[in-house]
């Protein structure tokens, strides 16, 4: 087994990439994605720039939408509407966590 | 290589048809899917059911899979030779392969001309979960990360091979934190680039503090006394002990507030450490204890549930 040395970059990261990028990495078509920036589950960097620029934490949201759709076999709706329920039930999960931090 | 039983994942016989095991596959999906599951146990078994359903919905891979034979799930057994001709390797060669990455490779090996055209590829994206420790996330510093990762062979058959690598995690990092590790996925194909490697943060739970964002809870004992007459009690933090002056009259429930005693947020400030205070009772008293604590009930005139008698709130 080799170890290797790895200086990683975190959420803070700022680089970007563009919505071709996303597609290649996580298997979706750009309409695919296209859908999810339309509904705001990804959000381009800055929203002046043309062609829009993702920042490449995207990578993640755009890849679980891609095992969503080939898991349960969804149209691109259902990802949509699969997507914003996991991320609204990640959110509520985070909110509880904290709360039954805060209680005891 | 290890017998995996794929009709046993999916619960189904295995004369199952293909509507059955699409079923079946859809129910096990809804109840395992990391993405979706409460069960902690979920996502490893959503992979067995996912690796099942692979082989099984695909006519030819499920003809091959039942010819292996019905053996016990965990048994090591070798492939038969025409497979190792399929996959242009020799006995030793399916040593380290999973038998999902045998059926993964099923289709693209041996399988009529390759296509002329075969454009440069990226290499894969792998994801994997690291468990870090509150004191890892606070004094930050490396880790070391294991996984097993595929490798493709020539005929594009995937080995697993382990690999460590040793990462700092950054100031403000907590549980679900994603890091990329640039270049460290599976390598491109005709000189495409290389994959990147996600690994996500999965805070273990500690035994005295609870976090909440950049900030932490502990729970804070008193005894009796030390609530009512007040106390400097030592409290740990993460950055050594520190003194907590309790003052008398401190309630259960009470939330004393250590500042800057938290974790650092993203941003580079701060958070508290928040001690909650619960007053204990000895659970069982000494003859001394017990004279004291009657002469104190007969003396004091301390009602804490008079409310109930007013209806007002305490």
């Amino acid at each position: 087994m080799n170890t290797q040395f790895s200086e990683p970059a975190g959420q803070g990261d700022t680089r970007v990439c563009r919505i071709e990028y996303l597609a290649e990495v996580s298997g979706l078509s750009t309409d695919e994605i296209e859908d999810l920036v339309a509904i705001g589950l990804i959000a381009p960097a800055d929203e002046a720039v043309r062609p829009p620029a993702f920042a490449l934490c995207c990578v993640l949201t755009v890849k679980t939408a891609r095992r969503l759709r080939d898991d349960f076999q969804l149209d691109r709706h259902g990802v949509a509407l699969a997507l914003t329920l996991v991320q609204r039930i990640r959110e509520l999960q985070a909110e509880l966590k904290a709360l039954q931090a805060r209680l005891g | 290589m290890k017998f995996k039983d794929y009709y046993q994942a999916l619960g189904v016989e295995r004369g199952a048809t293909a509507d059955e095991i699409k079923k079946s596959y859809r129910k096990l999906a809804h109840k395992y899917h990391p993405d979706v599951s409460k069960d902690p146990a979920g996502e490893e078994k959503f992979k067995e059911v996912a690796e099942a359903y692979a082989t099984l919905k695909d006519p030819e891979k499920r003809q091959a899979y039942d010819d292996l034979g019905r053996r016990p799930a965990g048994e090591s057994f070798t492939p038969p030779p025409d497979w190792q001709q399929r996959f242009h390797t020799d006995e030793a060669g399916f040593e380290d392969v999973d038998l999902s990455d045998l059926f993964a490779a099923f289709g693209r090996a041996g399988h009529g001309p390759r296509p002329r055209k075969d454009p440069p590829r990226r290499g894969q994206d792998f994801e994997i979960t690291a468990p870090v420790t509150l004191e890892q996330i606070f004094h930050g510093g490396e880790i070391e990360v294991r996984a097993e990762l595929p490798e493709y062979d020539p005929s594009g058959l995937a080995h697993r091979v382990a690999r460590t690598f040793r990462i700092t995690i950054p100031k403000g990092a907590g549980d679900g934190y994603r890091l990329r590790l640039a270049g460290k996925g599976g390598p491109g194909h005709k000189g495409g680039p290389v994959g990147d490697l996600y690994v996500a943060l999965a805070l273990q739970p500690h035994p005295l503090y609870r976090p909440s964002g950049r900030d932490l809870y502990i729970d804070l004992p008193l005894t009796p006394w030390e609530a009512a007459l007040g106390a400097d009690v030592e409290i740990p933090t993460l950055a050594g002990s520190v003194t907590l002056k309790v003052k008398p009259g401190t309630q259960s429930g009470h939330k004393l507030r250590l500042a800057r005693r938290g974790l650092t947020a993203k941003d580079g400030s701060i958070g508290d450490l928040y001690a909650l205070v619960r007053i204990d009772v000895p659970a069982t008293l000494s003859p001394a204890e017990h004279d004291l604590f009657v002469q104190l009930a007969a003396l004091s005139g301390f009602n804490p549930r008079q409310h109930f008698k007013s209806g007002e709130p305490a």
